[in-house]
């Protein structure tokens, strides 16, 4: 266990957007099979954040080590820039991220978009490719959809199809992205659903969700965000259970 | 054929203006507008590719000579362009003693060169327009999934734009058939160039004049359906579908 | 200083016949475009027809074939109904065909058409909300169109309508070849005299940038002027 490395760390990680610093030094370690959830209110700096963990946003401070390897950044005039760029694509293939409005390439079916990055990014073949991407859609409940255009599909269907595009990459981390706020309410059950069972299976994951409930029944760590800084972090009973800070307890209060 | 050709010459028997002679003028005319129009649009489009990415390029040394390109192109009429380049050739100091001359005596390169560089600079705008119009979230989408700018350039951002640049393409297409009327001018022997042969041979305007515009909107036509098509194939991943 | 061997008078008078057949033409076509924009959206089949069958022909026919048709066709179809006024009547009328107001008729004609098309979306794009509430508070049919639906649909329209001017100020220079002297012909005309086509066809390319790009700002400009009240709404 100690001989395999953590799939992710960041370390301090900083982000100013012009004067306004949004993120004050942020450090997460991600062991294998952890779900770990970050809550807080909008504005907080959440999903900057777990942005940041796949260089959407590139910080302005920290180190970001995945699976052991450090990414190397270097000073531009415009600031930090990854020294590596291929590295940056290697790293990213590790971690796959769903997005809160599910960012499907629209002019292509479900099942190209599936197989659409391992092809072209990995290398894999793509019969390989195609018999994996048939196999993920059955696990989310979309075999009969693989020939759909995004804009055919309902929100629902749209983000368990970005599940399995995520899934298709093997990924190390998943990274979740307010996976279930552009949806119906009714449609959010399914996508749950399937995010339950990933977790179940022990994948490592990381969302930031507005989702309570969901939250304390899957997470192995919740993370409090206030402001760009970790107000309160623990295991899910500890936090949702106990509050300590003033700011948590108002954020779980009822809300009317 | 034989009895065809027979049957045409009784049909045309009665008038004296669309003799079998008149009527290939004008079938020579339609295949010189065809050419003219077609490789002008496809080395039109071929340009247009690589000056719409670098348009949008963050380099202005890139992006400003193409953006006064288009301007120039797009801002000045297409007879003055076709006049620059066509006695701008005639009157270059000696050419005609180069082995040049050759292709450039006829005026079909003249007219070819400012007609693919017209087309060029509105395609160019056109397919900018649709690369800037590509879903944000898509490209963020593949910029997660490990795809550095040459592949996402290629499998997402081009293949969209191309789609979603149809329907304006069409127009140009359309734009570019009806503009070429103006290879006349330089006494290429078009569509046009026939009608006003046949006009001032017979002085005879309705007939000449009518039945090129009615072969011109037979082309429209083709050209309007053809587009109509490629958008159902092409563009269904649009719209979503009801029931 | 560039040497224009005597010919900078000509190209100005040129320019000025350009413009001012810019101009006329504009005036025409937006007249005839909203004739068939009222066409179109009227509730008589013939209006509806008419209109639809005017639109489709002229946006299928090339420009300079429309213009040769009319002005070459126009002269011998008066001469014909001038010939049967003298025949029956014993009326002698002559009318010659000026290469001018030929010019002017058959762009406009022609931007009527696309006119057209502009002004119908723009008026289908006005809601009928704003219209209802005009009626209710007792306006009348004209008293609506004039300060509600005219208004409100210019916003609309102005995109496509400084759009139909760019390519109807480009359209102008056919004229030269059914042998109106614009800016165009002259300088055609000097290219050949002088052997320096690239002087006079770059002044007159220069020329059409700077009316274009003038009207450019002065569309923004009236846009502006339409938008009151909308600026949020982006």
């Amino acid at each position: 266990m100690a001989d395999t490395p953590i799939p992710l760390e960041v370390r301090d990680i900083t982000k100013r957007f012009g004067d306004t610093e949004v993120l004050k030094g942020l450090s997460l370690k991600a062991h294998k099979g952890d779900v770990i959830t970050l809550i807080g209110a909008s504005g907080s700096g959440k999903s900057t954040f777990l942005r940041c963990m796949n260089l959407l946003e590139q910080p302005d401070e920290g180190d970001l080590i995945v699976h052991g390897e450090e990414i190397r950044f270097k000073k531009t005039r415009h600031g930090r820039e990854p020294a590596d760029w291929k590295q940056v694509v290697r790293m990213r293939a590790k971690l796959s991220m769903v997005f809160q409005n599910f960012n499907l390439w629209a002019h292509m079916t479900l099942l190209e978009n599936i197989i659409e990055a391992p092809v072209h990014v990995l290398g894999k073949p793509k019969k390989e490719a195609v018999e994996h991407a048939r196999a993920l859609l059955e696990r989310v409940g979309l075999t009969e959809r693989a020939d759909a255009y995004p804009a055919q599909m309902s929100g629902g269907q749209q983000q368990r199809g970005a599940i399995a595009r995520a899934l298709a990459m093997d990924p190390e981390v998943m990274l979740f992205d307010e996976p279930t706020s552009a949806l119906d309410p009714e449609l959010v059950g399914d996508v749950l659903k399937v995010m339950r069972d990933l977790a179940e299976e022990g994948r490592t994951m990381i969302l930031v969700t507005h989702e309570m409930a969901f939250a304390r029944d899957v997470s192995s760590q919740v993370i409090y965000l206030h402001q760009g800084v970790i107000e309160e972090y623990g295991p899910p009973e500890a936090v949702f259970g106990s509050p300590r800070s003033e700011r948590l307890k108002q954020f779980l209060a009822p809300k009317h | 054929m034989e009895a065809l050709m027979t049957w045409l010459e009784a049909q045309l028997a009665d008038n004296s203006i669309f003799t079998l002679q008149t009527l290939g003028y004008y079938g020579e005319g339609l295949v010189t507008t065809v050419q003219l129009v077609a490789l002008s649009l496809i080395i039109g489009l071929v340009l247009a590719v690589p000056l719409a990415i670098g348009r949008g390029s963050r380099h202005r040394w890139i992006s400003l000579p193409i953006f006064l390109y288009c301007y120039v192109f797009r801002g000045t009429p297409l007879l003055v362009q076709l006049y620059l380049i066509y006695y701008g050739v005639v009157f270059v100091e000696g050419i005609q003693e180069t082995w040049l001359w050759v292709i450039l005596e006829k005026p079909f390169v003249p007219a070819l060169i400012a007609f693919t560089l017209n087309t060029a600079a509105y395609t160019t705008e056109i397919f900018r327009g649709a690369i800037k119009s590509t879903d944000r979230g898509e490209i963020e989408a593949a910029r997660a999934y490990g795809m550095s700018r040459g592949l996402m350039l290629r499998r997402i951002v081009l293949p969209s734009a191309f789609r979603r640049a149809l329907p304006a393409y069409g127009n140009e297409v359309i734009f570019m058939l009806h503009a070429s009327a103006i290879a006349s001018v330089v006494t290429i022997m078009d569509l046009t160039g026939a009608a006003r042969f046949v006009y001032a041979r017979y002085y005879a305007p309705f007939e000449a004049f009518l039945f090129v515009a009615a072969i011109y909107l037979c082309l429209t036509f083709a050209i309007l359906y053809l587009f109509r098509y490629l958008e159902r194939r092409l563009l269904a991943h649009l719209k979503p579908v009801s029931g | 200083m560039i040497d224009l061997h005597g010919y900078g008078p000509r190209l100005a008078e040129g320019a000025l016949i350009t413009i001012e057949l810019a101009v006329l033409s504009l005036v025409l076509a937006i007249v005839l475009g909203l004739a068939t924009a009222s066409a179109k959206m009227s509730r008589n089949w013939l209006a509806h027809r008419i209109g639809t069958l005017y639109t489709t022909i002229i946006r299928g026919v090339p420009d300079l074939v429309l213009m040769m048709l009319l002005f070459f066709g126009g002269q011998i179809g008066i001469n014909m109904v001038t010939d049967q006024l003298y025949e029956r009547f014993g009326w002698d009328v002559f009318i010659n065909v000026n290469e001018f107001v030929a010019g002017v008729v058959t762009i406009g004609l022609i931007f009527g058409a696309y006119m057209g098309e502009t002004f119908r979306g723009a008026f289908l794009a006005v809601d009928s909300g704003q219209i209802e509430a005009g009626r209710a508070y007792g306006m009348n049919h004209w008293l609506v169109f004039r300060r509600i639906r005219f208004p409100q649909m210019m916003r609309h329209a102005i995109p496509g309508l400084s759009n139909n001017w760019m390519v109807l100020l480009k359209t102008t220079a056919l004229v030269s070849v059914i042998g109106l002297t614009d800016m165009v012909r002259v300088a055609a005309e000097a290219s050949k005299a002088t052997r320096e086509p690239f002087t006079f066809m770059i002044i007159v390319a220069a020329v059409y940038l700077l009316i274009a790009t003038a009207s450019e700002w002065g569309f923004a400009r009236l846009q502006k002027r339409y938008d009151v009240g909308y600026r949020e709404a982006d």
